[in-house]
């Protein structure tokens, strides 16, 4: 292990025990403010302590201590009363005596995700909830991967914890009638956390959202055995974070899927994606995440062997289709067709979208839109088509490559 | 909600080259605006070298040569947009090809009658 390596894994097990502890803590009151003040000072003392001194034999025991200090201190010094204070207060002798002998204590983070995206917290929300309470990030570095200023998160996100508290939104996993809608709450908003950090990718400044999502899905794959949703949705990010090394060449160039170089994926990656699917969908994929993931896996089998498997990329889309009926499902679904009924026959399942509303900002669309009838051989839509994805695209490198279709195009 | 969206540059780091790559990049961006609903694609305003001041004070009118602040970034047009919430301004904010070379200010307008999400 590089001393790099050492200082991430130290800083993985201060945020690892610092979400165990504020569910365990706001668990007993649902006043997660309250728990992150109680807790928020000795969290970041073992983040700047931890990598540099070691990991204590006892993180937990070591955090709850740091924590009941400072807030003898501060009655001591008789500082105005920490909302936190309750929360030290309740932890009974008996919780401190079982940390002290080694016990772990009692992981309720899988109660807190649910309480984060409880069907009466603001959706978007839920994942920024989740990011700050089960891994300790601060608002700022949420608030940079969701294009928000600071302070506006800062705001949000005491709002929704607030709500939680006075709202008496509860601590506990669903029951099983509840369980698969509001599991897929939870899904969606690691799986939100995932593609929101997916541009954010090899930027040093700000955190690796999508590992971090990663490592939530795998939690919760971890605390929710046999889901097939969650090791579905863990298989498609896993999928796709094998292939993030091919996405752009030695000069930053985008690299569409077909034209990527295999042997820089991660196949151990893949190999787990493939083991996973395969447990999730031992009777055939039945949800949305397990669909997504399949698709994934076919496009990998295309890639690695060289048979064409269109056939089967569009069956899928189609279940896809029915079970969400959403507008970029039925996009993708065209993508694919191309390949096997020609460009023509994907337009044409293209124009009903052409009144969906959602599509007019929807970069992909318009991309796709513009690449269809480059193909087709519509010259003029095309380039209207590229020219509006070009306008509606943020990253440097898919700019450049759509501006050079639109160059090559014939006039 | 609509806002309003203030482009600031700073003139004088513009290379021609970059300038140029700009005009290109403005041209699908304004594309991209005519389709969405309730966008407006704005206007370009000349260099802060044309610019004049006027003041009323005392009675007296003050009229200045130059522009308002006397900042390195300055003024160099707007666009309007209709949206749900910031975050979607927000968005439309890193599209614009200015905001590579200066700041984008986005402001909520005070009259949201008109506006399709009220």
């Amino acid at each position: 292990m590089t001393v790099d390596e050492a200082r991430r894994a130290a800083e993985r097990v201060a945020r690892e025990s610092y979400g165990r502890l504020i569910a365990f803590l706001a668990a007993r009151t649902r006043d997660v403010a309250g728990a992150e003040d109680a807790l928020g000072e000795a969290f970041a003392s073992a983040l700047r302590t931890w990598p540099t001194d070691g990991v204590p034999d006892n993180p937990d025991a070591w955090l709850l201590t740091a924590a009941r200090r400072r807030h003898i201190d501060d009655l001591r010094r008789s500082d105005t009363r920490r909302s936190g204070e309750e929360h030290l207060r309740l932890m009974s002798e008996e919780d401190a005596a079982r940390l002290d002998g080694d016990t772990p204590i009692a992981d309720r983070r899988l109660a807190l995700m649910f309480a984060c995206a409880h069907p009466a917290i603001d959706r978007g929300m839920r994942a920024p909830l989740i990011l700050q309470t089960i891994l300790g990030l601060t608002a700022e570095a949420i608030a940079a991967v969701f294009l928000l200023p600071p302070a506006t998160m800062g705001q949000r996100l005491l709002r929704a914890k607030t709500r939680i508290r006075d709202a008496g939104i509860p601590f506990r996993i669903p029951d099983v009638q509840e369980l698969p809608d509001r599991l897929a709450a939870v899904l969606d908003a690691i799986y939100t956390a995932y593609t929101t950090g997916w541009n954010e990718l090899g930027d040093a400044a700000t955190p690796a959202l999508a590992e971090e999502a990663m490592w939530l899905g795998q939690l919760i794959v971890s605390l929710l055995p046999g889901e097939p949703e969650a090791e579905g949705m863990l298989a498609l990010m896993l999928y796709c974070y094998a292939r993030v090394p091919a996405r752009r060449d030695e000069r930053g160039a985008y690299v569409p899927l077909e034209a990527q170089d295999t042997r820089l994926w991660d196949h151990a990656l893949l190999a787990y994606a493939e083991s996973l699917l395969r447990q999730a969908s031992a009777s055939g994929p039945s949800g949305r995440f397990q669909l997504e993931a399949a698709i994934q896996s076919a496009h990998v089998a295309r890639r690695m062997t060289g048979v064409a498997n269109w056939a089967t990329v569009v069956a899928l889309y189609d279940h896809l289709v029915a079970l969400t009926g959403s507008p970029v499902v039925r996009l993708n679904r065209a993508v694919a067709r191309a390949e096997l009924d020609g460009p023509a026959a994907a337009l044409a399942e293209l124009t009903p979208l052409e009144e969906d509303k959602r599509m007019r900002s929807y970069q992909p669309y318009w991309a796709a839109l513009g690449q269809l009838h480059r193909r087709a051989g519509n010259l003029t839509r095309a380039a209207e088509a590229l020219t509006v994805a070009v306008g509606l695209t943020t990253d440097a490198a898919v700019r450049s490559f759509l501006l050079a279709h639109l160059a090559s195009l014939p006039r | 909600m609509r806002f309003m969206m203030l482009i600031h540059h700073d003139e004088s780091a513009l290379t021609p080259a970059a300038y140029k790559e700009l005009r290109t990049d403005y041209g699908a961006f304004v594309e991209a605006l005519a389709k969405a609903d309730g966008c407006f694609p704005g206007e370009r305003l000349q260099s802060s070298t044309a610019a004049t001041t006027v003041r009323q004070q005392d009675g007296r009118t003050e009229v200045l040569d130059g522009p308002y602040a006397d900042t390195k970034e300055q003024l160099a047009g707007y666009f309007v947009v209709d949206v749900a919430s910031l975050d979607e301004a927000i968005v439309w904010a890193k599209r614009c090809p200015s905001s590579r070379y200066g700041s984008i200010e986005i402001r909520p307008m005070l009259d949201q009658t008109g506006s399709r999400h009220g």
